[in-house]
Protein backbone atom coordinates (compact mmCIF):
# COMPACT_ATOMS: atom_id res chain seq x y z
CA UNK A 1 0.00 0.00 0.00
CA UNK A 2 1.43 3.41 -0.88
CA UNK A 3 2.19 5.78 1.98
CA UNK A 4 -0.65 8.08 2.98
CA UNK A 5 -0.01 11.75 3.42
CA UNK A 6 -1.67 15.12 3.56
CA UNK A 7 -0.72 18.77 3.41
CA UNK A 8 -1.50 21.87 5.39
CA UNK A 9 -1.67 25.15 3.44
CA UNK A 10 -0.60 28.36 5.16
CA UNK A 11 -3.09 30.70 3.52
CA UNK A 12 -1.22 33.80 4.57
CA UNK A 13 1.69 32.70 2.35
CA UNK A 14 0.01 30.80 -0.53
CA UNK A 15 -0.29 32.97 -3.66
CA UNK A 16 -2.16 30.49 -5.83
CA UNK A 17 0.70 30.32 -8.34
CA UNK A 18 -0.10 26.68 -9.23
CA UNK A 19 3.53 25.52 -9.35
CA UNK A 20 2.64 22.80 -6.81
CA UNK A 21 -0.52 21.91 -8.74
CA UNK A 22 1.52 21.09 -11.85
CA UNK A 23 4.33 19.36 -9.92
CA UNK A 24 2.18 17.03 -7.80
CA UNK A 25 2.68 13.52 -9.25
CA UNK A 26 -0.68 12.33 -7.86
CA UNK A 27 -2.61 15.25 -9.40
CA UNK A 28 -4.56 15.78 -6.19
CA UNK A 29 -4.02 19.55 -5.86
CA UNK A 30 -6.05 22.42 -7.27
CA UNK A 31 -6.97 26.00 -6.44
CA UNK A 32 -10.07 26.52 -4.35
CA UNK A 33 -11.87 28.98 -6.64
CA UNK A 34 -14.62 29.51 -4.08
CA UNK A 35 -12.31 31.15 -1.54
CA UNK A 36 -9.81 33.99 -1.27
CA UNK A 37 -6.81 34.29 1.06
CA UNK A 38 -6.32 37.47 3.15
CA UNK A 39 -4.05 38.66 0.32
CA UNK A 40 -6.67 38.00 -2.35
CA UNK A 41 -5.44 34.78 -3.95
CA UNK A 42 -7.28 31.50 -4.43
CA UNK A 43 -5.53 29.08 -2.05
CA UNK A 44 -4.40 25.65 -3.09
CA UNK A 45 -6.18 22.60 -1.66
CA UNK A 46 -6.23 18.81 -1.82
CA UNK A 47 -9.29 17.94 -3.90
CA UNK A 48 -9.01 14.14 -3.86
CA UNK A 49 -7.58 11.18 -1.98
CA UNK A 50 -4.20 9.89 -2.99
CA UNK A 51 -1.63 12.23 -1.46
CA UNK A 52 1.45 10.16 -0.61
CA UNK A 53 3.29 12.79 1.44
CA UNK A 54 6.09 12.88 -1.14
CA UNK A 55 6.63 16.64 -0.47
CA UNK A 56 7.33 17.50 -4.10
CA UNK A 57 4.75 20.28 -3.78
CA UNK A 58 6.74 21.76 -0.88
CA UNK A 59 10.01 21.48 -2.82
CA UNK A 60 8.67 23.66 -5.65
CA UNK A 61 6.67 26.13 -3.52
CA UNK A 62 8.31 29.59 -3.63
CA UNK A 63 6.46 30.79 -0.54
CA UNK A 64 7.22 27.87 1.81
CA UNK A 65 3.46 27.78 2.32
CA UNK A 66 3.10 24.02 2.67
CA UNK A 67 3.62 21.64 5.56
CA UNK A 68 3.60 17.98 4.53
CA UNK A 69 2.68 15.10 6.79
CA UNK A 70 2.90 11.37 6.37
CA UNK A 71 1.20 8.51 8.14
CA UNK A 72 3.39 6.01 9.96
CA UNK A 73 1.74 2.63 10.35
CA UNK A 74 3.41 1.46 13.56
CA UNK A 75 2.61 3.31 16.74
CA UNK A 76 5.50 5.18 18.35
CA UNK A 77 7.42 3.21 21.01
CA UNK A 78 6.60 5.68 23.78
CA UNK A 79 2.86 5.35 23.13
CA UNK A 80 3.03 1.57 23.06
CA UNK A 81 4.90 1.28 26.35
CA UNK B 1 -4.36 20.23 11.39
CA UNK B 2 -5.96 17.09 12.82
CA UNK B 3 -4.57 13.81 11.53
CA UNK B 4 -7.32 12.65 9.14
CA UNK B 5 -6.04 9.08 9.33
CA UNK B 6 -7.01 7.53 12.68
CA UNK B 7 -4.83 5.02 14.58
CA UNK B 8 -1.62 6.20 12.95
CA UNK B 9 1.37 8.20 14.04
CA UNK B 10 2.08 11.43 12.23
CA UNK B 11 5.45 12.35 10.78
CA UNK B 12 6.24 15.85 9.52
CA UNK B 13 7.90 15.39 6.11
CA UNK B 14 8.37 19.06 5.31
CA UNK B 15 7.93 22.32 7.18
CA UNK B 16 8.88 25.93 6.65
CA UNK B 17 12.55 26.49 7.59
CA UNK B 18 13.29 28.35 10.82
CA UNK B 19 15.75 30.64 9.03
CA UNK B 20 12.78 32.30 7.25
CA UNK B 21 10.65 34.83 9.10
CA UNK B 22 6.86 34.61 8.84
CA UNK B 23 6.77 37.77 6.69
CA UNK B 24 4.74 37.59 3.49
CA UNK B 25 7.10 38.23 0.56
CA UNK B 26 6.46 40.93 -2.05
CA UNK B 27 7.51 38.52 -4.83
CA UNK B 28 5.08 38.02 -7.69
CA UNK B 29 3.16 34.70 -7.47
CA UNK B 30 5.30 31.83 -8.75
CA UNK B 31 8.59 33.79 -8.90
CA UNK B 32 11.44 31.41 -8.09
CA UNK B 33 13.31 34.04 -6.06
CA UNK B 34 11.19 32.50 -3.30
CA UNK B 35 12.52 29.01 -4.04
CA UNK B 36 16.17 30.04 -3.88
CA UNK B 37 15.66 31.93 -0.62
CA UNK B 38 13.85 28.97 0.86
CA UNK B 39 16.77 26.69 -0.14
CA UNK B 40 19.33 28.99 1.49
CA UNK B 41 17.19 29.03 4.65
CA UNK B 42 16.89 25.22 4.65
CA UNK B 43 20.67 24.85 4.32
CA UNK B 44 21.32 27.36 7.13
CA UNK B 45 18.89 25.37 9.32
CA UNK B 46 20.46 22.03 8.48
CA UNK B 47 24.03 23.25 9.04
CA UNK B 48 23.09 24.98 12.29
CA UNK B 49 24.28 28.34 10.96
CA UNK B 50 21.23 30.46 11.75
CA UNK B 51 22.97 32.28 14.61
CA UNK B 52 26.27 32.56 12.71
CA UNK B 53 25.17 33.74 9.27
CA UNK B 54 25.27 37.30 7.99
CA UNK B 55 23.51 37.95 4.68
CA UNK B 56 24.08 40.86 2.34
CA UNK B 57 21.06 41.81 0.23
CA UNK B 58 21.47 43.44 -3.17
CA UNK B 59 19.35 45.92 -5.11
CA UNK B 60 16.70 44.29 -7.28
CA UNK B 61 13.58 42.31 -6.46
CA UNK B 62 15.49 40.64 -3.61
CA UNK B 63 16.14 44.04 -1.99
CA UNK B 64 13.90 43.15 0.97
CA UNK B 65 15.56 39.75 1.58
CA UNK B 66 16.54 41.04 5.03
CA UNK B 67 12.86 40.99 5.98
CA UNK B 68 12.46 37.36 4.90
CA UNK B 69 15.55 35.71 6.42
CA UNK B 70 15.58 35.28 10.18
CA UNK B 71 19.37 35.80 10.31
CA UNK B 72 21.54 38.91 10.59
CA UNK B 73 21.32 40.89 7.38
CA UNK B 74 22.53 44.11 5.80
CA UNK B 75 21.63 45.84 2.56
CA UNK B 76 24.35 46.90 0.11
CA UNK B 77 24.37 49.66 -2.49
CA UNK B 78 23.59 48.38 -6.00
CA UNK B 79 26.23 45.83 -7.05
CA UNK B 80 28.44 46.33 -4.03
CA UNK B 81 27.37 43.30 -1.99
CA UNK B 82 30.64 41.33 -2.52
CA UNK B 83 32.65 44.34 -1.29
CA UNK B 84 30.47 44.69 1.78
CA UNK B 85 30.62 40.93 2.41
CA UNK B 86 34.42 41.13 2.14
CA UNK B 87 34.57 43.71 4.91
CA UNK B 88 32.18 41.79 7.15
CA UNK B 89 34.02 38.49 6.69
CA UNK B 90 37.41 40.03 7.39
CA UNK B 91 36.14 41.59 10.61
CA UNK B 92 34.16 38.50 11.68
CA UNK B 93 36.07 35.56 10.14
CA UNK B 94 34.07 32.97 12.05
CA UNK B 95 30.69 34.15 10.79
CA UNK B 96 29.19 32.66 7.61
CA UNK B 97 28.81 35.53 5.15
CA UNK B 98 26.79 35.37 1.96
CA UNK B 99 25.40 37.74 -0.64
CA UNK B 100 22.14 37.26 -2.55
CA UNK B 101 22.32 39.08 -5.90
CA UNK B 102 20.37 39.33 -9.14
CA UNK B 103 21.95 39.38 -12.59
CA UNK B 104 21.50 43.11 -13.09
CA UNK B 105 23.11 43.70 -9.73
CA UNK B 106 25.97 41.21 -10.11
CA UNK B 107 26.71 41.11 -13.83
CA UNK B 108 26.12 44.75 -14.73
CA UNK B 109 26.66 47.50 -12.15
CA UNK B 110 28.41 45.10 -9.74
CA UNK B 111 30.73 43.39 -12.23
CA UNK B 112 33.88 44.92 -10.71
CA UNK B 113 33.04 43.91 -7.15
CA UNK B 114 32.34 40.26 -7.91
CA UNK B 115 35.36 39.83 -10.20
CA UNK B 116 37.74 41.29 -7.64
CA UNK B 117 36.21 39.31 -4.76
CA UNK B 118 36.87 36.17 -6.83
CA UNK B 119 40.36 37.36 -7.76
CA UNK B 120 41.18 37.81 -4.08
CA UNK B 121 39.76 34.38 -3.27
CA UNK B 122 37.61 36.06 -0.65
CA UNK B 123 36.13 33.47 1.74
CA UNK B 124 32.48 34.39 1.07
CA UNK B 125 29.52 32.69 -0.62
CA UNK B 126 27.53 34.31 -3.41
CA UNK B 127 24.02 33.20 -4.35
CA UNK B 128 23.52 34.58 -7.86
CA UNK B 129 19.98 34.66 -9.30
CA UNK B 130 19.99 34.78 -13.09
CA UNK B 131 16.53 35.55 -14.46
CA UNK B 132 17.83 37.17 -17.67
CA UNK B 133 16.17 40.50 -16.91
CA UNK B 134 15.98 43.50 -14.56
CA UNK B 135 12.89 42.45 -12.64
CA UNK B 136 12.44 45.21 -10.10
CA UNK B 137 12.67 48.19 -12.44
CA UNK B 138 10.17 46.95 -15.01
CA UNK B 139 11.79 44.29 -17.16
CA UNK B 140 14.70 46.00 -18.91
CA UNK B 141 17.43 44.10 -20.77
CA UNK B 142 20.17 42.64 -18.57
CA UNK B 143 23.69 41.49 -19.54
CA UNK B 144 22.17 37.99 -19.33
CA UNK B 145 19.14 38.61 -21.60
CA UNK B 146 19.01 35.97 -24.34
CA UNK B 147 19.57 36.88 -28.02
CA UNK B 148 16.27 38.00 -29.54
CA UNK B 149 14.54 38.14 -26.15
CA UNK B 150 11.99 40.95 -25.88
CA UNK B 151 12.33 43.27 -22.89
CA UNK B 152 11.03 46.79 -22.23
CA UNK B 153 14.37 48.22 -23.39
CA UNK B 154 14.75 45.79 -26.30
CA UNK B 155 11.15 45.73 -27.57
CA UNK B 156 12.16 44.15 -30.87
CA UNK B 157 14.27 41.53 -29.16
CA UNK B 158 17.91 41.71 -27.97
CA UNK B 159 20.02 42.76 -30.96
CA UNK B 160 23.38 41.02 -30.54
CA UNK B 161 24.95 43.15 -33.32
CA UNK B 162 24.42 46.16 -31.10
CA UNK B 163 24.62 44.71 -27.58
CA UNK B 164 26.76 41.58 -27.90
CA UNK B 165 26.03 38.18 -26.47
CA UNK B 166 24.80 37.43 -22.93
CA UNK B 167 27.51 37.13 -20.27
CA UNK B 168 28.00 33.69 -18.76
CA UNK B 169 29.08 34.61 -15.24
CA UNK B 170 29.80 31.12 -13.88
CA UNK B 171 32.16 30.36 -16.77
CA UNK B 172 33.83 33.77 -16.41
CA UNK B 173 34.36 33.50 -12.64
CA UNK B 174 35.64 29.94 -12.94
CA UNK B 175 38.65 31.35 -14.85
CA UNK B 176 39.74 33.46 -11.89
CA UNK B 177 42.62 31.83 -10.00
CA UNK B 178 41.05 32.85 -6.69
CA UNK B 179 37.69 31.10 -7.11
CA UNK B 180 37.24 27.71 -5.43
CA UNK B 181 33.69 26.57 -6.14
CA UNK B 182 31.61 27.94 -9.03
CA UNK B 183 28.60 26.03 -10.36
CA UNK B 184 25.33 26.67 -12.23
CA UNK B 185 22.04 25.03 -11.32
CA UNK B 186 18.38 25.61 -12.24
CA UNK B 187 15.14 25.97 -10.30
CA UNK B 188 12.71 24.74 -12.97
CA UNK B 189 11.63 21.44 -11.38
CA UNK B 190 11.86 19.45 -8.15
CA UNK B 191 14.88 17.39 -9.25
CA UNK B 192 16.87 20.47 -10.21
CA UNK B 193 15.77 22.31 -7.07
CA UNK B 194 17.21 19.45 -4.99
CA UNK B 195 20.50 19.67 -6.92
CA UNK B 196 20.54 23.44 -6.38
CA UNK B 197 20.14 22.93 -2.65
CA UNK B 198 23.04 20.49 -2.57
CA UNK B 199 25.23 23.03 -4.38
CA UNK B 200 24.27 25.78 -1.90
CA UNK B 201 25.19 23.44 0.92
CA UNK B 202 28.58 22.67 -0.65
CA UNK B 203 29.23 26.39 -1.15
CA UNK B 204 28.65 27.05 2.56
CA UNK B 205 30.84 24.04 3.48
CA UNK B 206 33.61 25.54 1.33
CA UNK B 207 33.38 28.75 3.33
CA UNK B 208 33.22 26.87 6.66
CA UNK B 209 36.46 25.09 5.75
CA UNK B 210 38.10 28.38 4.79
CA UNK B 211 38.59 27.31 1.18
CA UNK B 212 37.74 30.64 -0.43
CA UNK B 213 35.34 32.12 -2.95
CA UNK B 214 32.17 30.11 -3.68
CA UNK B 215 29.33 31.04 -6.03
CA UNK B 216 26.15 29.23 -7.03
CA UNK B 217 24.40 30.64 -10.11
CA UNK B 218 20.71 29.72 -10.17
CA UNK B 219 18.58 29.98 -13.31
CA UNK B 220 15.37 31.59 -12.07
CA UNK B 221 12.08 32.90 -13.45
CA UNK B 222 10.47 36.30 -13.82
CA UNK B 223 6.93 35.40 -14.91
CA UNK B 224 5.76 39.01 -14.63
CA UNK B 225 8.30 40.60 -16.96
CA UNK B 226 8.57 37.58 -19.26
CA UNK B 227 4.79 37.85 -19.65
CA UNK B 228 4.31 34.14 -18.92
CA UNK B 229 2.39 32.17 -16.31
CA UNK B 230 4.57 30.76 -13.51
CA UNK B 231 4.46 27.27 -15.01
CA UNK B 232 5.16 28.55 -18.54
CA UNK B 233 8.14 30.43 -17.10
CA UNK B 234 9.59 27.15 -15.80
CA UNK B 235 9.39 25.76 -19.35
CA UNK B 236 11.15 28.89 -20.63
CA UNK B 237 14.05 28.21 -18.25
CA UNK B 238 14.27 24.61 -19.37
CA UNK B 239 13.87 25.15 -23.09
CA UNK B 240 15.43 28.58 -23.70
CA UNK B 241 17.82 29.41 -20.87
CA UNK B 242 19.55 26.09 -20.17
CA UNK B 243 20.77 25.61 -23.78
CA UNK B 244 22.72 28.90 -23.48
CA UNK B 245 23.45 28.85 -19.74
CA UNK B 246 24.45 25.20 -19.45
CA UNK B 247 24.21 23.63 -16.03
CA UNK B 248 27.40 22.26 -14.55
CA UNK B 249 30.36 22.51 -12.20
CA UNK B 250 32.66 25.14 -13.66
CA UNK B 251 35.23 25.28 -10.90
CA UNK B 252 35.75 22.75 -8.13
CA UNK B 253 39.21 23.33 -6.67
CA UNK B 254 41.20 20.27 -5.56
CA UNK B 255 40.79 21.25 -1.91
CA UNK B 256 36.99 21.30 -2.43
CA UNK B 257 37.06 17.89 -4.14
CA UNK B 258 38.99 16.59 -1.14
CA UNK B 259 36.04 17.49 1.10
CA UNK B 260 34.19 14.57 -0.54
CA UNK B 261 30.77 16.07 0.17
C1 LIG C 1 23.00 53.07 -8.51
C2 LIG C 1 21.71 52.53 -9.02
N1 LIG C 1 21.51 52.42 -10.35
C3 LIG C 1 20.36 51.91 -10.84
C4 LIG C 1 19.37 51.52 -9.97
C5 LIG C 1 18.07 50.96 -10.53
N2 LIG C 1 17.93 49.52 -10.36
C6 LIG C 1 17.27 48.99 -9.33
S1 LIG C 1 17.20 47.32 -9.38
C7 LIG C 1 18.05 47.27 -10.86
C8 LIG C 1 18.35 45.97 -11.55
C9 LIG C 1 17.72 44.79 -10.91
O1 LIG C 1 17.87 43.65 -11.69
P1 LIG C 1 18.44 42.29 -11.14
O2 LIG C 1 19.70 42.52 -10.36
O3 LIG C 1 18.55 41.37 -12.29
O4 LIG C 1 17.40 41.79 -10.07
P2 LIG C 1 15.89 41.29 -10.24
O5 LIG C 1 15.05 42.47 -9.91
O6 LIG C 1 15.70 40.76 -11.62
O7 LIG C 1 15.76 40.21 -9.21
C10 LIG C 1 18.37 48.57 -11.26
C11 LIG C 1 19.10 48.88 -12.51
C12 LIG C 1 19.59 51.65 -8.58
N3 LIG C 1 18.69 51.26 -7.68
N4 LIG C 1 20.77 52.16 -8.14
S1 LIG D 1 3.33 26.53 -4.96
FE1 LIG D 1 3.01 27.43 -2.91
S2 LIG D 1 2.28 29.53 -3.28
FE2 LIG D 1 2.07 28.39 -5.21
S3 LIG D 1 -0.06 27.62 -5.17
FE3 LIG D 1 1.23 26.00 -4.31
S4 LIG D 1 1.22 26.38 -2.09
FE4 LIG D 1 0.44 28.23 -3.06
S1 LIG E 1 2.86 15.56 -0.87
FE1 LIG E 1 3.13 14.75 -2.96
S2 LIG E 1 1.19 13.72 -3.42
FE2 LIG E 1 0.81 15.01 -1.63
S3 LIG E 1 -0.01 16.93 -2.48
FE3 LIG E 1 2.22 17.19 -2.28
S4 LIG E 1 3.07 16.59 -4.26
FE4 LIG E 1 0.96 15.81 -4.17
S1 LIG F 1 9.29 41.23 -11.11
FE1 LIG F 1 10.07 39.22 -11.78
S2 LIG F 1 11.88 38.79 -10.50
FE2 LIG F 1 10.69 40.44 -9.51
S3 LIG F 1 9.34 39.41 -8.02
FE3 LIG F 1 8.17 39.68 -9.93
S4 LIG F 1 8.50 37.80 -11.07
FE4 LIG F 1 10.09 37.87 -9.49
Amino acid sequence: MPAKGWIEVNELHCKGCELCVQACPQEVMSLDKTRLTPKGYHPVQLHAEGCTGCAICAVVCPEAALTVYRQIESRPVAAAA
Amino acid sequence: MINPLPNTHTQVVYQRPKSLTTAVTHYCPGCTHGVSQRLVAEVLDEMGLREKAIGVASVGCSVFAYNYFDVDFVEAAHGRAPAMATGIKRVFPDRTVFTYQGDGDLASIGMAEVMHAAARGENITIIFINNAIYGMTGGQMAPTTLPGMKTTSSPLGRDIEMTGMPIRMAELLSKMDGSSFVVRRSLHDATNIRKAKKAIRTAFEVQQQGLGFSLVELLSTCPTNWDLTPNEALSFVEEKMIPYFELGDYKVADAVKALKL
